[in-house]
């Protein structure tokens, strides 16, 4: 291939490319194309939601079943995970454990990115001394040591699946307005935010059709990374005894009976490794989207300001395609 | 530079207040059933019956009177350093928390200290060399060490040596005072740990900055005079990525703070955290609002100073 057919062929590129996916569609296809380390995230988010979901089917016995083998029976064929000391299947108890995380995690960061949305909008959006009131409250709460609040916050509600999603959603969704504000602040002096407001469309609108879809991105971005956090919050609220009480399965509320770890390793692994491996999907799923919908950071100007050698590979092959193609 | 000083310090008088009103209001949360089983659980030596018990408690939650004025007597007692006494332990607040103080200081400071151990130089490497291999190793151990359940650490670091070798940390905290190498070794574990689960966001900080600093003009100039690679990275480009850096710590600190409350749970260190969960425990209101107050005390102030240093180190902000 000559020098000129290569030129010729990156033109083509553009022209090829248009084709246009949906939104959620044309992310996934990115992803999956640009991000592998996302993409082992996204399989380990998905993983989780599946085994969640499925929990009743996977389960080769009930989470809370007492004596269905020894007690502290070692790992084996018919306890994958081994017993604990009341001969419950640990197995099981993980597998309704990620049930468990699945809702905190998916409940929290929906409670967290509403209102992070209605908090982060309204402040950046109509600004002024609304805005001066509302950063100052946001302020004095961000002061407080997240785990400490939660603490106390569920000292105060008491234990319980709902209660700690709901108090895991207030405390995320607070501390995320920030980014919502300062992105809707950001695009605000924008020229389509000035031209819906000069054709007289009313604020509750603008916010809903124009402002709300161009932050989409923190607000996908935040979702994902709350989600993680919110899964590790439980988990260590309910180690400390005041999240989730037993005997519903939650994997930090496992770790926290330390009493016949001593005899029985296996209780003191399981719960820590799924938990670290969902947390650790989550964040490399978040990681991976933040790449991909933030701007300012998409596009890889490599070693020392040059461009990165992927990038230049990923262009290669786009010329390649495109020049294969005609 | 001390007008600076000030303002930020006549900045911060709204906040404490707002975070006084979140303290109080929250206390007053406390649903009646907690009342009684306070009573019911009252040291007999303090009340004689139920219903005095009940009085005694609301008298000393400050119950019995309007709510404004429990704001007020509550918050001169904040302002002037009295923090009331504990339920249980009929202890001065104020004095419990500054003799736990220590405890948990050293715990954050130590592993503040560890987590830039772990991750200056990895972020540095990652950000030198971008788009390797070792870029990505680099990055996947900075969110592995996001990811990291510090309390599952902490579990297994007691757990497993103690079932292999017999070996566990000490069950009683050693005084500085009293054995210093004793003292070290019962906090270098706890640190460590808290350390790592700290330096994923530092790591990945040190990785952006030093990207930004690297693309300068200033660093093609020092590549220009044909510097070498240690000399450019280092002492041109690190120097001026880590300024920002210095915030990350200021943003870890409420981190820091809560991980020494599970840390100091798992190796039963008695500083702050301790205090918190024991209170909580035994639902001993004026001790948690007390608690609260002091650390989100602690956290404006340090933010303040890290500011005040930033402000210090980077040249280009002027101090208004």
């Amino acid at each position: 291939m000559t020098e000129g057919a290569r030129v010729a062929g990156s033109t083509e590129i553009s022209k090829a490319i248009p084709k246009h996916y949906p939104f959620f569609i044309d992310l996934l296809i990115r992803l999956v194309r640009q991000k592998p380390l996302g993409t082992v995230g996204g399989v380990i988010v998905l993983v989780l939601f599946l085994v969640g979901i499925f929990a009743p089917l996977l389960a080769p016995f009930g989470f809370n079943e007492i004596y269905v083998g020894g007690p502290l029976e070692q790992p084996s064929l018919n306890h994958l995970m081994g017993t604990d000391n009341i001969g419950r299947d640990l197995f099981s108890r993980i597998v309704y454990g990620a049930r468990i995380s699945m809702y905190v995690g998916l409940g929290a960061s929906t409670i967290g990115a509403f209102l992070a949305t209605a908090i982060g909008t309204i402040s950046g959006y109509i600004g002024g001394k609304t805005d001066i009131v509302i950063q100052r409250l946001v302020d004095a709460w961000m002061c407080f040591p997240a785990l400490f609040i939660l603490l106390t916050v569920m000292a105060i509600v008491g234990p319980g699946l709902v209660q700690v999603t709901v108090v895991l959603g207030i405390l995320y969704g607070i501390g995320s307005s920030r980014i919502v504000r300062s992105t809707v602040i950001s695009i605000k002096n924008n020229t389509y935010i000035e031209a819906a407001r000069a054709i007289g469309c009313p604020v509750s609108k603008t916010l809903l059709r124009h402002v709300l879809p161009n932050i989409m991105a923190p607000i996908i971005i935040l979702f994902t990374i709350n989600m993680g956090a919110a899964i590790l919050a439980e988990a260590s609220i309910s180690f400390l005894g005041f999240g989730i009480p037993p005997p519903t399965p939650s994997w930090g509320g496992m770790l926290s009976e330390t009493r016949f770890m001593l005899q029985a390793w296996w209780l003191a692994i399981w719960p820590g490794i799924a938990l670290s491996i969902v947390v650790y999907g989550i964040n490399m799923l978040g990681d991976a989207l933040r790449d991909l919908l933030d701007p300012r950071l998409r596009g890889g100007l490599g070693r020392y300001g040059g461009v990165s050698k992927k990038l230049i590979k990923e262009n290669k092959r786009q010329i390649a395609r495109a020049t294969i193609k005609n | 530079m001390s007008t600076y000083i000030i303002r930020r310090l006549i900045l911060i008088i709204p906040t404490l207040i707002l975070v006084t009103i979140i303290v109080f209001l929250s206390v007053r949360f406390i649903p009646g059933s907690v009342i009684d089983l306070m009573s019911a659980t009252m040291p007999p030596d303090v009340t004689a019956d139920a219903e005095d018990a009940r009085a005694y408690i609301k008298n000393v939650l400050g119950l019995d009177v309007p709510l404004h004025v429990q704001y007020a007597r509550w918050f001169r007692g904040v302002v002037t350093g009295d923090l009331g006494d504990s339920l249980w332990t009929g202890r001065d607040i104020t004095r419990e928390i500054l003799n736990r103080i220590p405890i948990s200081l050293e715990l954050g400071i130590l592993a503040l200290i560890t987590s830039m151990i772990i991750a200056v130089p990895i972020g540095v490497y990652s950000a030198v060399r971008q788009d390797t291999i070792g870029d990505y190793i680099g990055r996947s151990v900075a969110i592995f060490c996001i990811s990291l359940p510090g309390f599952w650490l902490g579990t297994m670091v007691v757990v497993f040596p103690s079932v292999w070798w017999g070996w566990s940390p000490s069950a009683q905290y050693i005084p500085i005072t009293d054995d210093l190498g004793g003292n070290l070794l019962q906090f270098i574990i706890p640190a460590v740990i808290m350390g790592m689960v700290m330096s994923g966001t530092t790591m990945r900080m040190t990785r952006t900055m030093m990207l930004e600093v690297l693309r300068q003009d200033y660093v093609k100039t020092a590549w220009a005079k044909g510097l070498r690679e240690r000399s450019v990275v280092v002492r041109h480009a690190m120097k001026n990525a880590m300024i920002p850096v210095v915030t990350i710590i200021g943003l870890q600190v409420p981190v820091l703070i809560g991980g020494s409350v599970i840390m100091e749970r798992i190796f039963n260190l008695p500083g702050i955290g301790r205090l918190l969960l024991d209170a909580l425990g035994q639902r001993d209101y004026p001790v948690i609002s007390g608690v609260n107050v002091v650390m989100a005390t602690a956290v404006l102030l340090i933010n303040l100073v890290v500011d005040v240093v930033y402000a210090y180190l980077d040249p280009r902000i002027s101090y208004r």
